[in-house]
């Protein structure tokens, strides 16, 4: 569904990488490893186009990303190191809003996704009182309820307990199960079948 | 997996334009801030200048429009910076709808919080200053019309600064030049009107300025945004 080919990016005069080619079928998982400062996070950025510091193409089922790209970002789930939660906002109210621009979705659906990941009576409480944990986990119940077919997941293991990095794990192979495509970047060893590798070294 | 519909861009407008409102009742700082500080400096004129009716009846307009574009300027910081730090304003960039519409609702709650409760009070502070009774509806009608102006063209350069690390000053250098002919014109509407001009002459360029910059503020806004958060 997503293909890059011939990726090149440099940054502070420092080329981060290029000729990179690959592709993100249906279905499959792909894992972005390298060393810190290797670049991971940018390539991630730049598929995503938050940053267009790059030279190459990228397209969406076969066609430039530029030219459909509200069809792209109506199929992208990203969740970066920020992970887009407002501090005085309760999780119930920052799900609502994050899933909004997406897709509409019932209150019941939301509070279900909230307990799912391990929120459930933290509803109401404003998400500064919240754990960086909890408030990570406040971005990963968007996983649950969001209809995009593409996840990109910047180091989502980072502040998780160890039951919440099972949990996501299983989540990111149920998605690709379900046909989905994950691209995560972590230095975590995912136990997932059907899982591919970019290492940028 | 649990499949909404997707949503029309009106239905996204409202619900990052509720968001913010809900941030702004929370924040309560961010609301009675620009409030707090048009009150002080306008009512520090007749203490610093003199308490003579008269002479402060000159000012009186000019005085309530400095204040009025300052305390916009003061609250503009705000506007996306904890967005940006908390990553919500990459979902923002990231959202499938047209980046325009999420600005203008972000900016039209910015002016409901910070700019309208200066509107509303002016015409007291006027009394205070002794503005001429017969400038009231002028000076009330020019800032309803002028402050969403002054808060649309502040984005610009706000989301121009919204990346970098220490802002200081060069906000105000950014967006004060962009802001004197609104300020411009509704000081001379105040005092042209009091020699019998008609007002309806100032009202619709003011008008104009605000329909303007509606429709093309926004764009350089979020224009402005890609380029920070890149």
């Amino acid at each position: 569904m997503l293909s890059a080919a011939n990726l090149f990016c440099e940054r502070d005069d420092r080329v981060l990488f290029q000729g990179l080619n690959f592709d993100i079928e249906e279905g499959q998982v792909l894992q972005i490893v390298g060393s810190n400062g290797s670049g991971k996070t940018t390539l991630m950025r730049i598929l995503c186009g938050l940053n267009d510091g790059y030279k190459g193409m990228i397209s969406w089922y076969g066609e430039e990303i530029s030219e459909q790209i509200e069809n792209f970002y109506q199929s992208l789930l990203y969740i970066g190191h920020r992970v887009g939660v407002n501090k005085v906002l309760t999780p119930i109210e920052n799900l609502r809003w994050g899933c909004s621009l997406q897709a509409q979705l019932e209150d019941e659906q939301l509070m279900e996704a909230l307990s799912t990941v391990g929120l459930r009576g933290f509803e109401e409480s404003q998400c500064f009182t919240l754990s960086a944990g909890q408030q990570q986990r406040v971005s990963l119940a968007k996983l649950l309820v969001s209809p995009a077919k593409l996840w990109v997941l910047d180091e989502p293991f980072t502040t998780l307990d160890l039951r919440a990095v099972q949990h996501l794990e299983n989540l990111v192979a149920a998605h690709a199960d379900a046909g989905g495509a994950v691209m995560i970047t972590t230095h975590h060893d995912l136990k997932i079948t059907n899982l591919s590798k970019l290492d940028l070294g | 997996m649990t499949v909404g519909n997707s949503t029309p861009t009106s239905a996204a407008f409202l619900s990052t334009l509720k968001r913010d409102l809900l941030i702004a009742y929370r924040r309560k700082n961010d609301v009675v801030n620009p409030f707090m500080f048009f009150f002080i400096v306008v009512s520090l004129f007749p203490i610093a200048i003199s308490p003579d009716a008269d002479k402060l009846g000159e000012i009186a307009a000019g005085v309530l429009w400095i204040a009025a574009l300052l305390a916009g300027m003061l609250s503009m910081d705000s506007l996306f910076r904890a967005d940006y730090e908390d990553g919500s304003l990459e979902q923002l960039l990231l959202s499938p709808h047209p980046l325009y519409f999420m600005v203008l609702a972000k900016n039209i709650s910015h002016w409901l919080v910070s700019g309208l409760p200066v509107v509303l009070v002016s015409p007291v502070l006027a009394y205070m200053l002794n503005l001429p009774a017969e400038s009231y509806m002028t000076l009330f009608l020019t800032l309803l019309l002028g402050t969403p102006v002054l808060s649309l063209l502040g984005s610009i350069g706000v989301a121009l600064t919204v990346g970098l690390g220490s802002r200081g000053l060069i906000l105000a250098v950014i967006t004060l030049p962009m802001n004197v002919p609104v300020l411009i014109t509704g000081t001379l509407a105040v005092q042209q009107t009091l020699n019998g001009a008609t007002l309806a002459f100032y009202l619709a360029i003011l008008g104009a300025m605000l329909l303007a910059s509606i429709a093309l503020a926004p764009l350089a806004s979020a224009a402005a945004l890609r380029i920070s958060v890149n």
